[in-house]
């Protein structure tokens, strides 16, 4: 308990590193993974093979890979941002590949007829997706994007070795000052436990919300 | 069945103008080695009722499809009022506004009311007021009958009923042409009556309209003219009454026989 309480100005930074992490690059990811997903259901052959190319790369990618090529390649291009920045990009980018398959997925389970009757009432590609084919998409697909959310918020440790401060990188900070290193981690975990255990609680609310939505 | 149609069975559909509506020429599509349209040549009059008919596999839905490009051709031409088809785009979406259809499966939209479902393409297509939309689809809903299903959900309904809520919901873009892609082919038979008499009383307002359908009775008195088609061709293309009393060619006598006596 000690090691909690008398390094809580640390543990509680970490946590909300690893929150601000998790909530910001989650919110990247879910906006890419859409329209990503929109492009590989678009008729337009060059948009499939955009999302395509975007989905294998980046999901085919260590993650750290990724962070490497971020932080250390943008700058070379004249980028140069804050290192939370850098780390949004590579883990929403990332994890934005998981959301689009996710999605694509339960795109998948809307009967083709359903986006034929909107073609064919002259909805446009985009009216179809967003006014018929994805609200009914939704509730199959809030499990998968659940799962991916939390791996997001478990990826987000990788932060912690590129300068941003995160919960996972609190232990560096502690193990220097002597503290006992299992209980450390301990309340490490406990952190990680609370926000990933949390998302799970939100996405099974939305799953029993949407239920009955049809 | 208090939500039965009230209109009277109309005599049969009114005279074409002559003005040809939908003109298809050499038309021909693969799917993969199979050659589901070959070479189809056929001509839509304004306010004409052409019912396709003919043997499962022989083309005549595919035919339907691709007159608003949800099935795309190989080679050939198709001209709506006088406009190719365009391709995939804004172009073809207003184009198909103009152009109502009906599917076998009824299609609606399962997340939306009956009311919804009839209202949404006015106001996101045709840029309708609510209100407005609210108005004209409530008089189609009662035109169908079904002015005290508005609030339900698709699931709700019954297979005719769902059918007649999407007759509905194409109706309420103003269509130019309708398209009925086998109907009555889902239903138990007996709700296809009910959806067989709306499409009796718009082929008598005038409405130009293409039917795929197996129901022989509608064909004999609500067309001005049945097309008959086989693997892919169009085999014959005549009045009802000769087609049905003197068909001309074998295949069509066969497909007679196997369906007018059992």
């Amino acid at each position: 308990m000690n090691v909690l309480f008398d390094n809580w100005d640390t543990y509680w930074e970490g946590f909300l590193g690893t929150l601000k992490l998790t909530g910001v690059s989650a919110a990247l990811a879910l906006v890419l993974g859409v329209l990503v997903a929109a492009c590989r259901v678009s008729p337009v052959a060059p948009m499939r093979m955009f999302g395509a190319v975007w989905v294998n790369v980046l999901r085919n990618t260590p993650l750290t890979l990724l962070f490497f090529a971020v932080v250390l390649g943008l700058p070379r291009f004249g980028i140069v941002l804050p290192f939370f920045v850098f780390a949004v990009l590579a883990l929403g980018c990332y994890t934005s590949a998981f959301i689009c398959e996710a999605v694509r997925a339960g795109i998948n389970t809307v009967p083709t007829g359903q986006g034929e009757a909107a073609r064919s009432l002259g909805m446009t590609f985009g009216q179809t997706l967003g006014l018929i084919v994805l609200p009914q998409a939704f509730r199959s697909v809030i499990p998968p994007i659940g799962s991916t959310l939390i791996a997001l918020a478990k990826n987000s440790a990788i932060a912690g070795s590129f300068s941003v401060v995160e919960l996972l990188g609190t232990y560096r900070t502690l193990s220097e000052l002597g503290f006992n290193i299992v209980w450390t981690f301990v309340w490490i975990a406990v952190g990680y436990l609370i926000i990933t255990l949390s998302i799970s609680a939100v996405f099974a609310y939305l799953e029993k919300h949407w239920e009955v939505a049809r | 069945m208090t939500d039965a149609p009230t209109a009277p069975t109309p005599p049969g559909p009114g005279p074409a103008t002559g003005r040809p509506l939908v003109v298809l020429q050499g038309v021909n599509k693969h799917y993969g080695s199979l050659h589901v349209l070959r070479d189809i040549d056929l001509t839509v009059d304004e306010r004409e009722v052409v019912v396709l008919i003919g043997p499962s596999g022989s083309g005549k839905s595919t035919l339907c499809r691709t007159i608003n490009r949800l099935e795309t051709i190989e080679s050939g031409s198709i001209t709506l009022d006088g406009q190719p088809l365009p391709e995939e785009g804004k172009a073809l979406a207003r184009l198909r506004a103009e152009v109502g259809m009906v599917f076998q499966s009824f299609n609606l939209f399962a997340h939306k009311t009956v009311l919804d479902n009839v209202t949404l393409a006015p106001i996101k297509v045709r840029k309708r007021g609510k209100a407005e939309a609210e108005k004209r689809a409530r008089e189609l809903l009662d035109r169908v009958g079904l002015a005290d299903q508005a609030n339900k959900f698709p699931a709700q309904l019954s297979g005719g009923q769902q059918q007649r809520v999407a007759i509905a919901r194409s109706l309420a873009m103003d269509p130019k042409l309708m398209l009925f892609d086998e109907p009555t082919s889902a239903l138990d038979p007996e709700m296809i009556n009910e959806v067989l008499e709306v499409m009796r009383s718009l082929a008598a307002e005038g409405m130009t309209m293409i039917v795929v359908t197996h129901e022989m009775g509608f064909a004999r008195s609500a067309a001005n003219r049945v097309v008959f088609m086989a693997d892919g061709q169009i085999v014959e293309s005549r009045p009802p009454a000769e087609f049905f009393d003197s068909p001309q060619s074998a295949r069509a006598r066969d497909f007679l026989s196997k369906i007018l006596h059992h």
